[in-house]
């Protein structure tokens, strides 16, 4: 039975569809991430599993419950990070947790927690005196406290500095390790690579791309890109079948091929019949990141065109 | 129920550490009390059965409950629902009606705490007579008064979105109340005549009289309806009903419309 699964769901606000029929499932185990720029219906989406949000049609079914008739025993069994920081500036660390932890039917040890998201040298600091960094990891040990078969983490690092945001990093990775299955939501490629066994790449409330990311790779980045510089002279020669495929920009030129290898055999031997210069020549593929941007682009485009009919 | 006290203790915490809202729900009254009855000098009364203190005692005890079922309920749980602590409450175990109680038993708590120091600066400042046979019904309605304040302070929390407006709100309405409910103002001073009929269409002057009486050597007995020497009876039961109807009123409303999220779901 997956953890999370999800089929066909909507949520419309005023004026806008907010989740625009997805489907997906998380198994156990799994870092599953929500990948998506602002808007996209990521946080949407989460906060209707997690019970604050009642989806206008479809199905979602967490731990096999109904989020909003199952909510109370979902909330034991679940943990959740939100978007956005909510803690008392004036409490402790360690008072913090500890009200949390007496909420849970089995929660974990604190000492173990506060250790786990390495905040145990702080335990007697107020919250309002800790970095952005040190709140969003007890905002996680306040998340996995209940000793959840599940954990929710929508953004945990939007906002953070590099290394804040590796150590939280570092964090999820072990929990996971630890057998917690993860919900993750981000819009840092980087970090949903680093983090995710699989991910959904959201746009504008539906599922651009779904999968492994070695698995979105090889789908959506069968063009390769070869770059080399023109040295601003013109591409004299160039055969035919070639200069209908290059563009310049900035000097270099660009060729997006699905089939490199051709392409790469029909350039060397113009080169070498007019001695250009090939010094700069690459040849790669394109990354995640292209390929999120590029879906991403694709959704503000489709954002931008609503707006103006 | 564990959960509902450690909640309450919880939250009584919070209020220690939040100097402000200890200056306003603590140290205002008292203050009051003190200034008031210097300024007025601490003498009988005209047409009434009290000096100065024994007026502004009961009536300043009866502020600082408000001040802290009302104004303090509604401003704190409107800023932890700016931080998003509601929302974050919502997604634990703690059942929502723990939360609330938890919040109201809390503010009660401080109310009470408010009320004892300032009958206990009446009475050992300015000598003010605690008469222990009323002890019962000024218990009585001091709760009611608790009750129906910290109904009205969830209303403002449910009808207004975020805690600058809340606070505004809050303050709008009970200071000029507390002008025409016979707290700041002693009831001889010249006023015209229909502001005690305004006053008494609101909860507050329902409150301070009937806890005022439980301090008045003009009547006599102990329980809920006291003869004055004409046989003019006064009874707390009117009192206590209007206080009963907007709290209910109010608590009908605040369970209509509050939120737990500052964005609608």
């Amino acid at each position: 039975m997956p953890v999370i699964s999800v089929a066909d769901l909507t949520k419309s606000y005023p004026g806008r569809k907010a989740v625009n029929g997805i489907s997906f499932e998380v198994q156990k185990g799994e870092t599953f991430a929500l990948l998506g720029p602002n808007g996209a219906g990521k946080t949407t989406t989460i906060e209707i599993l997690e019970g604050y949000r009642i989806a206008d049609g479809g199905v979602a079914k967490v731990l096999g419950l109904d989020p909003q008739a199952d909510r109370m025993e979902l909330k034991q069994r679940t943990g959740l990070v939100l978007q956005t920081t909510a803690l008392e500036p004036e409490l402790t660390v360690a008072e913090t947790l500890a009200a949390f932890a007496r909420l849970y039917a089995r929660p974990e040890s604190q000492e173990k927690v506060l250790a786990s998201v390495n905040l145990a040298h702080v335990t007697r600091t107020r919250v309002g005196n800790l970095s952005g960094g040190q709140k969003r990891r007890l905002e996680i040990a306040l998340g996995i406290i209940g000793s959840p078969e599940l954990l929710f983490l929508d953004e945990p690092t939007t906002g953070l500095d590099p290394e804040a945001r590796r150590k939280i990093w570092t964090l999820i990775r072990g929990l996971n390790e630890a057998g917690c299955t993860i919900l993750l939501s981000s819009h840092y490629m980087d970090e949903v690579k680093a983090l995710a066994d699989r991910m959904a790449i959201m746009v504008d409330g539906k599922i651009a791309a779904e999968g492994r990311p070695e698995e979105l790779q090889a789908l959506h980045a069968s063009h390769a890109t070869i770059r080399f510089d023109t040295h601003g002279k013109p591409l004299a020669g160039l055969p035919a079948s070639l200069a209908g495929l290059v563009r310049i920009e900035h000097g270099v030129a660009i060729i997006d091929t699905a089939d490199p290898v051709p392409v790469l055999h029909q350039l060397t031997g113009w080169a070498i019949e007019h001695k250009a210069d090939l010094a700069s020549l690459s040849v790669n593929r394109q990354s995640l990141e292209d390929i999120y941007l590029k879906l991403a682009g694709k959704g503000e485009e489709a954002v931008t065109r609503e707006a103006a009919e | 129920m564990t959960m509902l006290f450690e909640e309450a203790l919880h939250q009584l915490k919070l209020f220690a550490r939040r100097p402000v809202a200890m200056f306003f729900v603590i140290a205002m009254p008292l203050m009051l009390l003190l200034v008031l009855t210097q300024l007025f000098g601490n003498e009988r009364i005209e047409g009434l059965g009290l000096n100065t203190a024994q007026f502004y005692t009961p009536a300043l005890a009866v502020f600082g409950v408000v001040m802290a079922c009302y104004t303090y309920l509604a401003v704190s749980t409107a800023t932890a629902r700016d931080l998003g602590i509601l929302k974050r409450i919502r997604g634990t175990p703690m059942p929502p009606w723990v939360y609330i109680c938890a919040r109201i038993l809390a503010v009660s708590v401080i109310a009470f705490t408010s009320l004892v120091l300032v009958i206990a600066t009446g009475a050992l400042v300015f000598g003010v007579e605690i008469i222990w046979d009323r002890v019962p019904a000024a218990i009585m309605v001091a709760i009611a008064g608790a009750l129906c304040f910290a109904a009205l302070g969830m209303m403002i929390t449910a009808l207004f979105r975020s805690s600058e407006t809340v606070q505004a709100a809050t303050s709008a309405t009970i200071m000029p109340l507390a002008f025409i409910s016979d707290i700041f103002v002693r009831p001889n001073t010249e006023t015209s005549e229909w502001i005690p009929v305004i006053g008494n269409l609101f909860p507050l002057r329902h409150f301070s009289v009937a806890f005022q009486h439980a301090f008045d050597h003009a009547y006599e007995g102990s329980g809920f309806a006291l003869p004055d020497a004409d046989g003019i009876v006064f009874s707390i039961l009117p009192h206590l009903g209007v206080m009963a109807l907007w709290g209910i009123g109010a608590a009908f409303v605040a369970a209509r419309f509050f939120n737990w999220d500052t964005r609608p779901s």
